[in-house]
């Protein structure tokens, strides 16, 4: 069965936007498995940075708790795919899109619907760690759920170490959380950035490279948090990191161009992809 | 993925005179500023060696100040001086990181420069002529009104009783503040535009609207360098003489109430220079300037003193 995804080839602007039932793109092979619940369905979905296109008509159905990894050569669309899951464009002037971007059956950019809600429930960690420097490690982690309004402080405690365990750090820092953010090394200021997401209670995270200015055991131990966050949340995670992708992740999907070139299990793409352009890449041919 | 940093940080053979030229000649300047400043505290300590020996320490608790009795005291000049320069502070520091903030991270991209260029050509205005519409325009305005009506909304307060003159400490402190606005305004933009963007994705990213962005990544963030805005408007608005002379009424008196007027050692030492017809009036006067001067260094080493404090400091509410 052909895994280029049927939209894919059709030019840009020719698709009619919002088609109400995608034809039987099914973007991919066998994924999602029927039984799976879907966080993110995506229909033809595009995106502009003024007049040039980043993404073409992408469609793909993300599986809720599951870990998803975004591969691709640089420029390829990657951090625009994910900054689109949770409206981080809308602070780019000029950015415009089309197609539907469904979470949890909520259209994500449907009339009404709020960007600042959006992203609490869809939190995000960057490719440089940057907690916010004035504040302390507490403070950081609870940000989010003071500008939430919350005020109990027994709350406010339980929810920072249960934030801190969730992101691996909390035996590291459990006797400094006074100190400032940015006095731990750059591993521990990422996981406290998770940490910093996920304790307003997300229900998806996404992560743009979160260990590309990392050393091998600072990314190992992001690795392993990544293996514990899929019990509970719907991770996105894009890297550049072959191995990476293929050590942490359930689902891959192969970005090119701005197309969505393949989507299928992490096994599959890594030995026995469908698409040659697929196979290049993660053979290491070009990219 | 290559690290571009990686090349430059090799010194460029043959690169090293430059580098130590660069070197001295920067410590050279620092230096001679600082000789200059000593040169300029020794004249002025020099000129006012009779007042010195006249009234010694007295001389700055005292609040009287009358050429006729021989009879001199800084306490009305230092109370204007740091009164009106705090009353500006208080009017332009707010303004300023207002219009800054709107600047760099709320105005639509085409009005900011129109905006950024007017308030730049508020720094060209001769202090004069902010005296001249200080004196015809803003002294009638806000004798007429904004007095009036501080005086009767505010009136329980010792700050806004009394008579309304119209020159007063307050007009004076206005006039600062828009004198000082632009140098505060647009220092104040270039540390909101140096906070890196990441910061601001880092607060929108867990659901902050756009002012709790401003709140918790971009002026948390910023605060130090807006301080040091700040301190940079006070050093302007301590030494600030022609316009302050026309709106500030120029009488040696020290009054809690705003409306009155007052004297600053700048203003006084520029009215009164030319008139002081005997040794130890001229004298006194230069005693002043050294006061001035020594104000304005204190202020400035309290202020990085401050500043420290600043970033020490981690607040924690939980823990
Ligand atoms: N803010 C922006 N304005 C204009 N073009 C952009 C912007 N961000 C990204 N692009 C362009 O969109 C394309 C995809 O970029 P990006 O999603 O960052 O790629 P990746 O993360 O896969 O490296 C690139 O060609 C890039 O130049
Ligand atoms: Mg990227």
């Amino acid at each position: 069965m052909s895994t280029l995804p049927e939209t894919a080839r059709i030019p840009a602007g020719a698709a009619p936007v919002r088609v109400a039932a995608a034809p039987a793109t099914a973007s991919t092979a066998d994924v999602p498995v029927e039984a799976e619940e879907v966080a993110f369905d995506i229909r033809n979905f595009s995106m502009w940075y003024g007049q040039r296109q980043a993404l073409q008509e992408i469609t793909i159905k993300i599986s809720a708790r599951k870990v998803t990894a975004i591969i691709g050569p640089s420029g390829c669309g990657k951090s625009t795919f994910l900054r689109s899951l949770n409206r981080m464009h809308d602070l780019t002037p000029g950015t415009r899109l089309e197609g539907t971007l469904r979470h949890f059956g909520n259209d994500l950019y449907g009339p009404g619907i709020d960007a600042t809600a959006v992203r609490r429930r869809v939190g995000m960690v960057f490719q440089k760690s940057n907690p916010f420097p004035t504040m302390s490690i507490a403070d950081n982690v609870l940000v989010g759920l003071r500008l939430n309004g919350m005020r109990d402080r027994s709350v406010l405690q339980e929810r920072l170490e249960q934030s801190l365990r969730m992101a691996a750090l909390w035996d590291e820092v459990k006797d400094l959380l006074n100190r400032p953010g940015t006095s731990l090394s750059g591993g521990q200021q990422q996981r406290l950035c998770i940490a910093r997401s996920l304790a307003v209670q997300p229900d998806t995270l996404l992560m743009d490279e979160p260990c590309s200015a990392l050393d091998p055991i600072a990314t190992a131990k992001i690795e392993d948090l990544i293996q514990t966050l899929r019990e509970k949340y719907t991770v996105v995670i894009v890297t550049h990191n072959m191995q990476q992708a293929a050590r942490c992740s359930d689902r891959t999907a192969f970005f090119y161009m701005g197309r969505l070139i393949e989507f299928d299990n992490t096994r599959k793409i890594f030995t026995n992809p469908s698409n040659p352009q697929t196979e290049a890449y993660v053979s290491g041919r070009f990219g | 993925m290559s690290t571009p940093s990686s090349t430059s940080i090799l010194p460029a053979p043959g690169s090293r005179f430059p580098n130590i030229a660069f070197k001295w000649a920067a410590g050279l300047a620092a230096a001679m500023i600082i000789v200059l400043i000593i040169l300029v505290g020794w004249e002025l300590y020099a000129g006012s060696r009779l007042s010195l020996s006249k009234f010694g320490a007295g001389f700055l608790w005292s609040s009287e100040w009358d050429p006729v009795a021989e009879k001199y005291g800084a306490l009305p000049f230092i109370f204007g001086t740091l009164v009106s320069s705090l009353l500006a502070l208080l009017i332009a520091v707010p303004l300023g990181v207002a219009t800054a903030l709107f600047l760099t991270e709320l105005a639509p991209m085409r009005m900011r420069q129109p905006i950024t260029m007017a308030i730049e050509m508020l720094a060209a205005v001769p202090s004069v002529i902010f005296g001249l519409w200080g004196i015809f325009v803003l002294i009638p305005w806000l004798r007429d009104h904004l007095f009036v009506w501080l005086k009767h909304t505010l009136g329980f307060l010792p700050l806004f009783q009394g008579p309304i003159y119209g020159v007063s400490m307050l007009a004076a402190g206005v006039i600062i503040a828009i004198m000082i606005l632009p140098i505060v305004t647009s220092i104040s933009r270039e540390i909101l535009r140096s906070v890196p963007n990441l910061q601001r994705e880092a607060a929108y990213a867990l659901g902050a609207t756009r002012w709790e962005v401003l709140r918790i990544a971009v002026l948390s963030y910023a605060r130090r360098g807006l301080f040091g805005a700040a301190i940079l408007g006070l050093g302007r608005a301590l030494g600030e003489t022609m316009a302050v002379t026309m709106v500030i009424g120029n009488r040696p008196q020290i009054s809690a109430s705003l409306f009155a007027p007052g004297y600053t050692l700048a203003s006084v030492i520029a009215n009164e220079f030319t008139e002081a017809t005997t040794d130890l009036y001229l004298s006194s006067l230069f005693e002043l300037g050294l006061v001035l001067l020594a104000v304005t260094i204190l202020v400035n080493i309290a202020a990085q003193i401050m500043l420290k404090g600043i970033t020490g400091s981690v607040s924690s509410k939980v823990a």
